[in-house]
C-alpha cells in the first residue's frame, strides 16, 4: 500500500500524464460527470459515478472496423487498425471495474475481438473505492466490494490522502512509473474507510434483493413467464439502458458510403430496437415485451447459463437513474422474487 | 389529491365507464413513477399515485391504448392535455375510447435536478406543493419544490387543461410570460459562430438511444425514416458528427408546427442535451412569422406550417434574419 | 496484428447459374483463383457488397469439392438484389466459415446412419452440401432418401444435379413435389408435410430437414405422428446476424447462438430453448 498526500495529486495525475493518456471522471457544465483527458487544471470528479460507463474505452460507440474501396469489379480492403496508444482510466468504480470482466468474457472469447483485446492491453484501469453509495447502488447484490474494487490497481481516497494498491503486475507497473511522489505506508486509514462503507451498503435499499428465483428455475420457466407483460408495458423502446449500461455489449455492423470509399463501422445496438432482430422475410421478436424480456433474460439467465452462473449485471445503477418511464433490473428482480 | 384521483378511478372502473386506467405507478423511490395500466381495484391500491412527481406524459401511450377493446380513463395533466390534442388533430388517437380526467400540476419535482443541488442517496421524497422534503442515506434535508424543477417546469407554458371530460381540483391559468423564450432569445443573440459552438457542444454527447423521438408525442410515425436502413441516415453512429447533429434537426423540423413544447425530450435525455430548446425556436418562429400560435391548444385551428394565407411572410425572411445582417 | 475475424477476404464470382426465378448460385474463389476456406457442411460464410451490407449464408457446396464454393441465395432483400445483379468477375469480400454444421462424421448421429432429407424451397441449399458430401464418401453412410419440394417446378433448386446426378445414383431415392399441378409435371403435388406422411419413411432414418418455418413446424409434427423422435430430426437456423462468431447479440435463441452455437441444432435442443425464431 502507498500513499499520497492529497495536495500532491495534481502532481501525481501531472505525472501519470506526462507518459500517457490519463482519463478521469469530471464534472459538465451541467455537473454531471463524465470521463475526460486530464490537462493542467482539471479536476478530479466527487460524483460517485460518470452517467456513461466506463465501457466506451475499450467498448467505444462506433469503431472503424475496415475500410474498402470498391473500382468496378474490383474490391480494395483496408485494414487501418492501428497499435492503440497505452492509456489510464483513473477512478473507475467497482462497478465498472466488474463490468470489463464481464466484457472480456465476450470479446476475449475465441475468435479474439482485436479491437477490444488491443484496448484492453493499452488500458490501465485505476479504480477507485467508493465512500457514499447512492441509493441506486446494488453491487453488492452481484458480490463486488465497493470497498475494495478490481482492476489493475486500487485507490481509496481520504480527506487527507489517496492510498493505492497493485492488484496485478500492470497496477505495479503503474505504481513503479510515479513512485517517486509516493511513500510506503500501512493500511489501517483503508481499513477504517472500507468499514464505515461497508455499514452503509449494508443498509441499501437493495442490500437485500434476492437473485435466487433466476437460479432457482428453469430457462423456459422464466421466460414464458406471465410477468413480462406487465413489467414491459410501458417500455417506450428507446436504447437508453442498453448504452448507459456497463456489459451491454449488442452491436451492429453497418457501411457508410462517404462518396470516396467505403467506411465499416462497429456500433453499439440495442436489443430493445425493433429493427434488432429484423431480416428480409421476417423479425424474430416482433413485439416490445419479447424485446425486453431479451434484455433482462440475457443478463439474468443467458448470460449466467453460459458463464458458471455469473450474472451479467454489475449493479451500477445507471439504468435506474436514467431510464425514461423508471423501469429497470431492480424492479425486474423484484417482481420475480415476490412469488 | 391522491385520494380523489383514486376515488374517481374505482368508481369509473366499477360503473363500468371504463375497463381500464392508464395512470403512474409508484416505483422504489418516491421519485421514479412507471406509466402503467391499472384494471382493477386491487392493482390500484397496489401502486397507483398521482402526486408531484408523476412527470411522465402519458398522451402518448393512448396511441397504442385507445386502438383497444373498451374505454379506458386517463389522467392528464395540462400540458399532457396539449399533447392528446395534437394526437386527435392528426388522428392518431381515438377520442370515443378514452375518458379524461384533468388532473391540477404545478410543476413536478425533477430527480436530476434535485440530485444536481449534492443531495446524494435519495430514499424517500415528499412534497406538500411548497417544500420537498428529502430522506436520505445520509440523513434528511429539503428543499423549497421551486427549486427542484426540470427545464420542463421551469418555464411551463400552461397550467390550463385544454381538454378534458371532467375535472378534478381548479384548474389554472395559461402562461404567456414568454419566460420559456429567454433562453431561446439568448441563444438568438449569439453570432453564428458561437450558436454553432453551442450546439455542436450539445448535441455532440448524443449517444443515439432515441429516448427523445420514442417519448415524444409528435414523433408518432409507425415507421421512422431513422429506422429504415434504406434511408441512408439510419447509420446510428457518429461516423462525424453529421450523424448526430442531423439526427436532431431532421426530427426537430418533423415536429415543427406540431410539437406542444411538452418538455419531455430534454427530460428524459440521459445526457441531459436541452433538445426542448430546439424546438422552442421553431415555436418562436412561427409565432413571429405567422402569429402566436400553440400547437395542441384547440382541436379546430390549422397549423401554420399546414396552412397559407396571403398574408404569409415570405420564406426568405427566416434566411435575411438568419445571422448575415 | 492480430488476425481479426471480422475484416473480410475477397472472394471472385467465376459462377453464375440461374436456378430458379429467383435464386441464383453463385461459384466463388479466391483472388488466387483456390478456394478460400475448409468448411463442415451445413457451415455458413459471410458474404457483403461493401456499402450494401453484409449477410450470413449457407454454403451449398459439399467440404469435397476442392476448387470453389458455392451459395444459392435467393433475392429477397438488399444485398441479395445487388448480389443477383451481378456478373462473373465481380468481387465480394467473404469470411467465414461459421457454424457447428452437421453432424457428418459422428458415428452417434449422422455417420453410417439411413438418411432421410426433407427440404422446401431454397431450404435445399444447406442440404445439398450434406447431400454432396454424403455421395462423396458412400460408404460411410446408408440408405438415402431425399424428399424434396417447392411452389412449382420451376422453383426447385438445383433441378439439373438432382435429375442428371442425384437420382441416377444407387441408394439415393429422390422424391420431388410440387404444391400445385403444373403443365409439365408428372410428379408428385402436394406439400411436404402430406408427402412425407405418405412416403411412410422408416422410422430407423435420421432426418435433415430445412425449409420454411411453416413447413418445418408441419412436417415435424407428421414426422411424430409417424413415430419419429425429436432426437432423429436435425434442422438448420437462421437469424439476423451481423458479426457470426456469438459476440453482437441478436442471433440467439435463449442462451444459444445461432451464428456460433447453430445453425445446425436437433430438434430436443429446441425443446429447451423459447419459441423465438
Amino acid at each position: 500500500m502507498f500513499k499520497l498526500p492529497i495536495d500532491k495529486l495534481n502532481d501525481f495525475f501531472a505525472a501519470v500524464s506526462a507518459a500517457q493518456t490519463l482519463y478521469l471522471p469530471v464534472d459538465g457544465e451541467d455537473g454531471r460527470a463524465s470521463y475526460k483527458a486530464w490537462s493542467e487544471g482539471t479536476v478530479l470528479s466527487k460524483a460517485l459515478n460518470t452517467v456513461r460507463s466506463a465501457k466506451d474505452f475499450f467498448f467505444p460507440q462506433t469503431v472503424n472496423i475496415c475500410d474498402f474501396n470498391r473500382n468496378g469489379l474490383n474490391i480494395e480492403v483496408i485494414d487501418n487498425r492501428t497499435e492503440s496508444e497505452d492509456f489510464v482510466v483513473f477512478g473507475v468504480r467497482a462497478c465498472d471495474a466488474r463490468s470489463f470482466a464481464i466484457l472480456d468474457k465476450v470479446f476475449l472469447a475465441e475468435p479474439v475481438d482485436t479491437y477490444y483485446a488491443t484496448r484492453r492491453e493499452h488500458g490501465t484501469v485505476v479504480t477507485m473505492a467508493c465512500t457514499q453509495p447512492e441509493e441506486n447502488c446494488f453491487c453488492n447484490v452481484f458480490g463486488i466490494d465497493a470497498t475494495a474494487p478490481e482492476g489493475d490497481a486500487a485507490c481509496w481516497m481520504t480527506e487527507d490522502a489517496l492510498y493505492i494498491k497493485a492488484n496485478n503486475e500492470k497496477g505495479e507497473k503503474f505504481i513503479e512509473s510515479v513512485k517517486s511522489l509516493l511513500t510506503e505506508c500501512g493500511t489501517e486509514a483503508v481499513e477504517a474507510q472500507q468499514s464505515a462503507t461497508k455499514a452503509v451498503m449494508e443498509k441499501l435499499p437493495f442490500a437485500g434483493i434476492s437473485t435466487d428465483y433466476f437460479r432457482k428455475n428453469t430457462l423456459l420457466e422464466i421466460f414464458n413467464s406471465e410477468k413480462w407483460a406487465k413489467l414491459s408495458e410501458s417500455c417506450l423502446a428507446c436504447g437508453t439502458c442498453t448504452f448507459v449500461c456497463p456489459t451491454c455489449q449488442c452491436y451492429d455492423i453497418k457501411d457508410y458510403d462517404t462518396g470516396h470509399g467505403i467506411k465499416r463501422y462497429r456500433t453499439w445496438d440495442s436489443c430493445m430496437y425493433s429493427d434488432f432482430t429484423k431480416m428480409a422475410h421476417g423479425n424474430s421478436r416482433n413485439t416490445q415485451l419479447q424485446r425486453f424480456r431479451q434484455r433482462f433474460m440475457h443478463k439474468l439467465v443467458y448470460f449466467p447459463d453460459n458463464n458458471n452462473g455469473e450474472f451479467g449485471c454489475v449493479g451500477c445503477g445507471r439504468c435506474l437513474s436514467r431510464c425514461p418511464i423508471s423501469m429497470n433490473i431492480v424492479k425486474v428482480i423484484k417482481t420475480f422474487g415476490e412469488e | 389529491m391522491q385520494e380523489a384521483v383514486i376515488k374517481r378511478a374505482k368508481e369509473l372502473l366499477a360503473d363500468g365507464t371504463v375497463n381500464r386506467i392508464v395512470g403512474w405507478k409508484s416505483g422504489e423511490f418516491a421519485y421514479d413513477t412507471t406509466p402503467a395500466v391499472f384494471t382493477s381495484a386491487e392493482e390500484i391500491d397496489a401502486g397507483f399515485i398521482y402526486n408531484d412527481f408523476c412527470a411522465p406524459n402519458l398522451s402518448k401511450y393512448l396511441i397504442k391504448e385507445s386502438r383497444k377493446e373498451g374505454k379506458l380513463l386517463v389522467f392528464l395533466k395540462p400540458c399532457d392535455t396539449y399533447s392528446f390534442n395534437q394526437l386527435i388533430k392528426e388522428h392518431r388517437i381515438i377520442r370515443d375510447n378514452v375518458y379524461i380526467i384533468a388532473v391540477p400540476c404545478r410543476g413536478k419535482v425533477d430527480i436530476d435536478t434535485v440530485k444536481a443541488t449534492g443531495i446524494k442517496g435519495i430514499i424517500g421524497m415528499e412534497s406538500d406543493g411548497e417544500t420537498v422534503t428529502v430522506k436520505t442515506l445520509y440523513g434528511d434535508t429539503s428543499i423549497p419544490k421551486s427549486e427542484t424543477h426540470g427545464d420542463k417546469c421551469k418555464t411551463c407554458k400552461s397550467k390550463k387543461h385544454v381538454i378534458y371530460d371532467e375535472i378534478i381540483g381548479e384548474d389554472g391559468e395559461v402562461n404567456d410570460d414568454g419566460a420559456r423564450f429567454e433562453l431561446v432569445e439568448k441563444l438568438e443573440m449569439m453570432t453564428a459562430d458561437e450558436r454553432y459552438d453551442f450546439w455542436r457542444g450539445e448535441l455532440s454527447k448524443c449517444i443515439r438511444c432515441n429516448a427523445c423521438r420514442n417519448v415524444c408525442p409528435a414523433c408518432s410515425c409507425e415507421n421512422c425514416v431513422f429506422d429504415n436502413p434504406d434511408s441512408g441516415i439510419a447509420q446510428r453512429a457518429a461516423t462525424d458528427s453529421f450523424e448526430e447533429n442531423m439526427f436532431h434537426l431532421i426530427r426537430s423540423f418533423h415536429v415543427a408546427g406540431r410539437c406542444t413544447d411538452c418538455g419531455e425530450c430534454t427530460r428524459v435525455c440521459p445526457q441531459n442535451i436541452p433538445l426542448h430548446l430546439i424546438n422552442r425556436k421553431y415555436i418562436k418562429d412561427i409565432n413571429e412569422f405567422y402569429g402566436d400560435y400553440q400547437a395542441g391548444s384547440d382541436l379546430e385551428t390549422r397549423a401554420p406550417l399546414n396552412a397559407y394565407t396571403f398574408d404569409d411572410c415570405e420564406p426568405n425572411i427566416v434566411y435575411k434574419r438568419g445571422g448575415n445582417e | 496484428m492480430l488476425n481479426e475475424t471480422l475484416i473480410p477476404m475477397i472472394g471472385v464470382v467465376t459462377d453464375i447459374r440461374q436456378d430458379t426465378p429467383d435464386v441464383k448460385t453463385f461459384r466463388v474463389v479466391g483472388t488466387d483463383g483456390k478456394k478460400l476456406f475448409e468448411h463442415i457442411p451445413g457451415q455458413c460464410a459471410m458474404l457483403s457488397v461493401p456499402g450494401v451490407g453484409e449477410g450470413m449464408f449457407s454454403i451449398t457446396s459439399s467440404p469435397t469439392n476442392k476448387e470453389f464454393m458455392e451459395f444459392s441465395i435467393k433475392k429477397c432483400g438488399c444485398l441479395t438484389s445487388w448480389l443477383h445483379m451481378m456478373d462473373v468477375g465481380q468481387q465480394i469480400t467473404v469470411r467465414g466459415p461459421y457454424g457447428n454444421g452437421f453432424p457428418v462424421e459422428d458415428p452417434e448421429k449422422l455417420k453410417g446412419k439411413d438418411l432421410l432429407f426433407i427440404a422446401g424451397g431454397i431450404g435445399l441449399a444447406p442440404l445439398r452440401s450434406v447431400i454432396n458430401y454424403v455421395r462423396d464418401n458412400r460408404a460411410n453412410y446408408g440408405k438415402v432418401q431425399i424428399v424434396y419440394g417447392s411452389r412449382s417446378m420451376n422453383d426447385l433448386v438445383d433441378y439439373n444435379e438432382i435429375i442428371n446426378e442425384w437420382m441416377k445414383d444407387d441408394g439415393i431415392e429422390v422424391n420431388l413435389t410440387i404444391d400445385r399441378e403444373q403443365e409439365g409435371w408428372d410428379g408428385h403435388v402436394g406439400f411436404i408435410p402430406n408427402y412425407v406422411k405418405e412416403l411412410k419413411p422408416d422410422l430407423s432414418k435420421t432426418v435433415v430437414m430445412c425449409g420454411p418455418p411453416i413447413m418445418i413446424k408441419f412436417t415435424l409434427a407428421g414426422l411424430k405422428e409417424l413415430g419419429f423422435n425429436e432426437t432423429q430430426v436435425f434442422t438448420t437456423m437462421e437469424l439476423r446476424m451481423k458479426c457470426a462468431v456469438g459476440k453482437c447479440g441478436r442471433c440467439n435463441i435463449g442462451n444459444k447462438y445461432v451464428c456460433k452455437d447453430g445453425p445446425v441444432f436437433r430438434f430436443d435442443q429446441l425443446d429447451e430453448l423459447p419459441n423465438e425464431y
